[in-house]
């Protein structure tokens, strides 16, 4: 963001979606009915992230046992399983091909299991170590083939890796804490990401240069969660101080929070809709926010959980939207 | 559950900057012009002071938030179980009962910010008063406790148990209703520092952060950092910012684009296929079909990364294209895709396959580029690496995004493509809507070879793969 206010700049409002601007433009959203369509049982311990197969419908989930899932979501069938020789398995996250999937976390690395249905293969036997940071991996995902993996670590930085051979392509470095997250960008000429992490920073990099291009610090605790808003023009992102606060690239600063006083734990987990106009939060006291991004208003409130809301991911085709908690299971709405 | 309680100590404190939220909404509850009006309680025959209902906290949260019953309900259940508020009947669980069952605040001594971590000595202390005072009769999970803390702090049980005994003395002192609430005040603390097997445990966190400084990757301070560092500022300074009223109208204009698109917001037809079980709308929207849907045909006029992102998109633009005789600028930039997001070992291969087939004087599928851009990527081959074609990509995209596709949409290809392209009826509400339709499986894409086979290797392993057994890594 702007590293220090300019006085010219001194007057401009805070939020960019100025109530009296938004109402009158944007339709008022209708009756709003999401219900839980499939829990998902398997997990014997806190689901910790999941991740959408392109498929729409497939999807991988880890938990804190070390076991990693391939699910059949709509059939709820379990078509993979993994056990992880650690245990947290913070990240995982589905090769673009459908055809293999990566997971990480307290063993500090990111691994990637080719899916096999072959009886005679044990999955874990083709096994690829691909990064190796020096703490925890929070976050992975690749890029747009099943070659490259973006990986973020406690450990403070991110880094790009080739799968195959395992090197390093670039490193990023520029948080002063833990990063907890990132997404890469859907703009077309691909070539960004952001993080965020425990300085309360979220920093949006070039993936060639390993330079950060723009950060943005506004929020109170650790961001938890990034997301970009569907134009790529815009992100979103969830923190421990039970905001989600959207941040504008061109305009290069923070344009609205989402916050109620009724809320008051961490927001975990963030993701838009297809079309950018709602933001659905998974929180640490169990429940689902949706957010009306333009006007700023929650829109409805999601129960079902039964302990934290630990990830969030809206399906590829936007028909659904999948969370997954420490209560062991991961549900699908729509 | 280990003696142990949750891990890290002071550092957690940081990890739940809701504890000290809630403290604030509990010192508004407690407000004594805004907050909850409390009153005597009764518990059979002792009158317990300054005391509250369930029905009283629920109504308080529902009137200060502006929030629904559930929420409130939701709210308040969370709070008693942190154990700000806790319950004087059936104090053994932390539940909030929206009735006219009686709650009390907690001493802010025994808050979760306040006395945190819970150390062995104080829970032993604690037991140890039960285990007097009930003479051996402790609950089970209370009792293997008290057995483990005997165990591993036995050099210091004397004083344990010396403790004990002068807490219990002092209370004797105190009126009966006093004894009541400190015994609950002190339970609470416990059951939520201590919970029992099969509770919750609230206190949890997942793994440290900010803790391995020495894992850190440090920054190093030097002369190419600050370099950097003046870089960015430079940069950021000079950075043109937009408007924020071009900002908003960027959304409006997204959001009423996108809108009618976006199944969760209008609904999709035929049908949502999580909502009714029927995948129709998946088979009309898979990747290669031979009649696309309106929305779908629609949206790659939205701009052009729509219509390449979209293989279906993606094979009309190649049809025109070729009709325009600029194939090759879409084949260069697929080449240029491959490279960029390609394996390591095969840059090289990849790079030099590039220049033969487009750059190369004379090449077959020789694509327009200036000749600045030409003669640097020409120079950049030299040595090549993966971003070695940015420069040439990025030229035949704007190509291909200035020039060709507006071309493409209002060519005679798109004006068919959408007027063929259909609109599905929406699925007629069943007749017997308890009957659930069977939810069939389908092929997984890590059964798919690469294109060519695929159709032919999708109907054979068409079967739902049988759930593979757990294997151990």
């Amino acid at each position: 963001g702007i590293p220090w206010p300019p006085a010219e700049m001194a007057w401009q409002e805070v939020s960019l979606f100025a109530v009296h601007q938004v109402a009158e433009r944007v339709e008022a959203l209708g009756q709003f009915v999401m219900k839980t369509r499939r829990t998902l049982k398997g997990h014997g311990n806190k689901v910790l992230c999941m991740d959408w197969c392109k498929d729409k419908r497939r999807i991988v989930s880890s938990s804190q046992d070390g076991k990693v899932i391939v699910w059949d979501s709509f059939t709820t069938n379990k078509e993979h399983a993994v056990t992880m020789p650690c245990t947290w398995v913070m990240a995982c996250a589905y090769a673009p091909s459908g055809c293999a999937i990566a997971c990480g976390g307290l063993d500090n690395k990111c691994s990637v299991y080719p899916l096999t249905f072959d009886k005679n293969e044990n999955m874990a036997a083709k096994k690829k170590s691909v990064a190796m940071h020096t703490n925890y991996l929070s976050a992975c995902s690749f890029t747009n083939s099943d070659m490259q993996i973006l990986t973020a670590s406690g450990d403070g930085t991110c880094a790009l890796w080739d799968v195959e051979s395992g090197q390093l392509l670039q490193s990023f470095h520029g948080h002063g804490a833990d990063v907890l997250c990132l997404d890469l960008a859907p703009s077309e000429t691909g070539n960004t990401f952001v993080s965020g992490g425990c300085d309360k920073k979220a920093m949006v990099w070039d993936m060639r240069s390993g330079q950060c291009i723009q950060s943005f610090e506004t929020h109170d605790s650790d961001i938890n969660s990034v997301r970009y808003y569907p134009s790529g023009d815009a992100f979103a992102s969830g923190s421990d101080d039970a905001t989600c606060r959207l941040y504008d690239l061109r305009a290069d600063r923070e344009v609205a929070i989402y916050s109620k006083e009724s809320i008051i734990f961490g927001a975990s987990s963030v993701d838009f809709s297809l079309s950018g106009r709602l933001l659905f939060a998974g929180y640490n006291d169990y429940t689902i926010n949706v957010w009306d991004v333009l006007k700023g208003s929650r829109v409805s409130i999601l129960f079902g959980h039964e302990n934290r809301v630990s990830t969030l991911r809206v399906s590829p085709d936007g028909t659904a939207f999948c969370s997954g908690s420490w209560d062991h299971t991961l549900r699908i709405w729509a | 559950m280990t003696i142990g309680g949750p891990r890290g100590g002071g550092q957690s404190r940081l990890q739940m900057p809701c504890l000290g939220k809630m403290e604030r909404m509990i010192v508004s509850m407690q407000d004594p012009d805004m907050g909850i009006k409390m009153r005597n309680q009764r518990l059979l025959i002792t009158v317990i002071p300054h005391a509250m209902t369930g029905n009283d906290i629920v109504e308080w949260l529902i009137q200060k938030y502006g929030i629904s019953e559930e929420e409130s309900l939701h709210l308040g259940n969370l709070i008693v179980r942190h154990g700000y508020i806790y319950p004087l009947r059936d104090p053994r669980s932390l539940v909030l009962r929206a009735d006219e069952s009686p709650y009390r605040f907690q001493t802010p001594y025994f808050w979760t910010s306040t006395k945190w971590p819970a150390t062995e000595l104080d829970y032993a202390i604690y037991l140890a008063k039960k285990n007097i005072r009930k003479q051996g009769d402790l609950i089970e999970h209370e009792k293997d406790n008290y057995n483990l803390l005997h165990k591993r702090i036995n050099h210091t049980w004397d004083f344990v148990v010396m403790q004990a005994r002068e807490q219990l003395r002092a209370a004797k002192q105190r009126r009966k209703g006093d004894r009541i609430v400190i015994d609950c005040q002190e339970q609470a603390y416990w059951l939520v520092n201590r919970p029992p097997p099969g509770a919750p445990n609230v206190l949890e966190q997942g793994p440290e952060r900010r803790n391995c400084h020495t894992t850190r990757v440090q920054l190093a301070k030097n002369m190419d950092y600050y370099k950097r560092e003046i870089e960015y500022c430079r940069k950021a300074m000079a950075r043109t910012r937009v408007k924020s009223s071009i900002c908003l109208e960027g959304y409006l204009k997204f959001n009423e684009q996108y809108v009618p698109h976006d199944p969760i917001m209008s609904g999709c037809l035929p049908s949502n296929p999580w909502i009714t079980d029927d995948t129709t709308y998946w088979a009309m929207n898979a990747p290669t079909v031979t009649t696309p849907t309106k929305l779908r045909v629609e949206r790659w006029g939205f701009n052009f990364s729509e219509l390449l992102m979209d293989p279906l998109g993606r094979a009309q633009l190649l049809e025109f294209l070729k009709k325009e005789f600029s194939a090759e600028n879409l084949s260069f930039w697929e080449a240029c895709e491959e490279l960029r997001y390609g394996e390591q070992s095969r840059i090289n291969e990849i790079v030099d396959s590039i220049y033969q087939q487009f750059l190369a004087p004379g090449a077959t599928r020789w694509v327009n580029i200036d000749s600045k851009t030409m003669e640097r990527t020409l120079e950049g081959i030299k040595t090549p690496h993966r971003y070695v074609m940015d420069d040439a990509q990025m030229h035949i995209y704007m190509l291909m995004k200035k020039d060709s596709y507006p071309r493409f949409l209002k060519s005679e290809l798109y004006r068919n493509l959408l007027a063929e392209a259909v609109i599905p009826p929406e699925t007629k509400k069943r007749v017997f809507p308890f009957m659930r339709k069977q939810r069939h499986s389908s092929p997984s894409p890590a059964l798919l070879l690469p294109a060519g086979d695929t159709e032919a290797k999708g109907e054979e392993k068409s079967r739902s793969p049988a759930a593979v057994p757990e294997e151990e890594s």
